[in-house]
């Protein structure tokens, strides 16, 4: 009788310990999926340029939060509208205030997939990301090309494309409709770093 | 004892796939709190918010030429055309020292009268942390009259041709599309027409602004003055302007009972009475370099 008790004492603390390892194992992967790859910049740049005959309009943004998951090949961006700096003060005051309208849309964003991201290394590639870019409050998909380096401690992203005001429905009233070129070239420049939590 | 392991494995797998959830979350979650953005910025389209300055300034190494005109009463027939035989003109060059601080000088055909201004933004509106409710400036100036409306005997001299204003300006934006001022205002006048007529004057504005689009804002202000001249029957001044932004230039559609442009003759000399149709149509025209 005293042995099967103790029998079956010692079902119960087998039983105990298996639950502890399963746990000790959910929370070891939880742990693992928390430490995946996350490289991020909180001081990335980005500069748009906008020419036509009259003049040329540029504003730099160099506070620019941008993300990449080297796991998932997924890559975020978050711009403040408001970091955007022009030469001319007043320049910037129209631009916040009556182009984008930072107050009613304070970021743009950008979120999308890192298209054969398994091909990225030392050495810089081209690669095509696809996502949707959010600007003034409208969605587009779009296709970037940007070029993709990652060292151990560090994935640098480069590129340019053109973006059209007038996708993102951004006015531009007749008088300076010569001024403003109708589509913005955008330069970007992340230098990504490793991202704890 | 089963059903609780499939439970908490997956509680784990969901949060393990919650964490890896948004990157926009992350990069929101990331974001610095930066003061810049704190500050309000565009209270009112202008430096003006109908005929009185407004706390905004102009922008450092900012030249600005305006032309102004203010034509006679709509109410004054068909004969002088409602007003368009008599105008009153004002050429201003005003320039942005810096951000905070504003000079200008004008000329009125009206008493032939030269002005200067300085205009220097004190504090400014804040959001956030350190947030303080309204915006100030503080606004000085002088005026010349050089017509030559005296007796020949008794000419008049440079100083005895003088007037002075200086007034708080104190503002807020309480949104997007509405801004108040309040324009604490005192005049002092070298001269005055007779001797019961006091040599400084006090008074108080209130002016306001709607936003009607992105592009045209509704403005209005009115100045209450505490004591009057008595040898004149003066009015406060009343006024209401569409502002009509263009691109770079900020065009002003101005209905006011008085036809002078600068602080110490339309605070202190106005006489027409507005709702009477003493009303002076008028506009503000300015390029800015």
């Amino acid at each position: 009788m005293l042995f099967l008790l103790s029998l079956k004492l010692l079902i119960k603390i087998e039983l105990t310990m298996k639950l502890l390892i399963t746990i000790f194992c959910c929370f070891l992967f939880v742990t693992m999926c928390n430490s995946q790859e996350r490289y991020l910049t909180k001081s990335g740049a980005i500069n748009f340029f906008s020419k036509t005959a009259m003049e040329d309009i540029t504003a730099d943004n160099s506070q620019v939060l941008s993300i990449v998951d080297a796991s998932s090949g997924k890559m975020a961006i978050s711009i403040l509208m408001k970091s955007f700096l022009f030469k001319k003060a007043l320049m910037q005051e129209h631009f916040n205030e009556n182009y984008v309208e930072s107050d009613k849309y304070p970021k743009a964003t950008f979120k999308g997939d890192i298209l054969n991201f398994d091909a990225v290394n030392e050495t810089a590639s081209m690669l095509k990301v696809k996502g949707i870019l959010t600007i003034h409050g409208v969605s587009k998909e779009i296709i970037i090309e940007a070029n993709f380096t990652k060292t151990n401690d560090a994935i640098l992203v480069v590129g340019e494309f053109l973006i059209n005001l007038a996708d993102f429905e951004v006015e531009i009233p007749a008088v300076v409709a010569k001024n403003i070129a109708k589509n913005i070239k955008v330069t970007f420049n992340f230098n990504h770093t490793p991202y704890k939590k | 004892m089963k059903k609780l392991l499939v439970a908490i494995f997956l509680f784990a797998a969901s949060a393990s796939v919650h964490s890896q959830d948004d990157l926009l979350d992350i990069l929101d979650d990331e974001t610095p709190a930066n003061t810049i953005h704190d500050i309000v910025v565009a209270t009112f389209k202008g430096t003006r918010i109908v005929n009185g300055h407004s706390i905004e300034n102009k922008k450092d190494k900012e030249l600005e030429f305006i032309i102004a005109h203010r034509f006679g009463r709509v109410n004054s027939g068909l004969y002088d055309l409602f007003g368009m035989d008599n105008a009153n003109i004002r050429f201003a060059l005003e320039y942005g020292v810096t951000d905070n601080l504003t000079i200008g000088a004008g000329r009125s055909s009206f008493e032939k009268t030269y002005d200067s201004f300085l205009k220097y933004r004190l504090i400014k509106q804040k959001r956030g942390e350190s947030a303080f409710p309204v915006a100030i400036s503080l606004f000085g100036s002088a005026a010349l009259k050089t017509l030559r409306d005296y007796d020949p005997a008794d000419k008049r001299s440079f100083a005895e041709s003088l007037f002075y204003v200086g007034q708080v300006l104190i503002a807020r934006k309480f949104g997007p599309s509405f801004s108040l001022q309040i324009t604490p205002t005192y005049i002092h006048r070298n001269t005055v027409r007779v001797a019961a007529d006091p040599h400084d004057i006090f008074a108080l504005g209130l002016g306001g602004r709607i936003k009607l689009s992105k592009r045209v804002s509704l403005n209005s202000e009115y100045f209450y003055t505490f004591n009057q001249s008595k040898s004149i029957n003066t009015t406060n001044s009343l006024a209401f302007g569409v502002d009509i932004e263009t691109g770079g230039h900020v065009f002003q559609l101005i209905l006011s009972n008085a036809i002078t442009m600068i602080e110490k003759s339309f605070i202190s000399e106005t006489t027409g009475n507005f709702f009477g149709g003493d009303i002076h149509l008028g506009f503000n025209l300015s390029r800015t370099f």
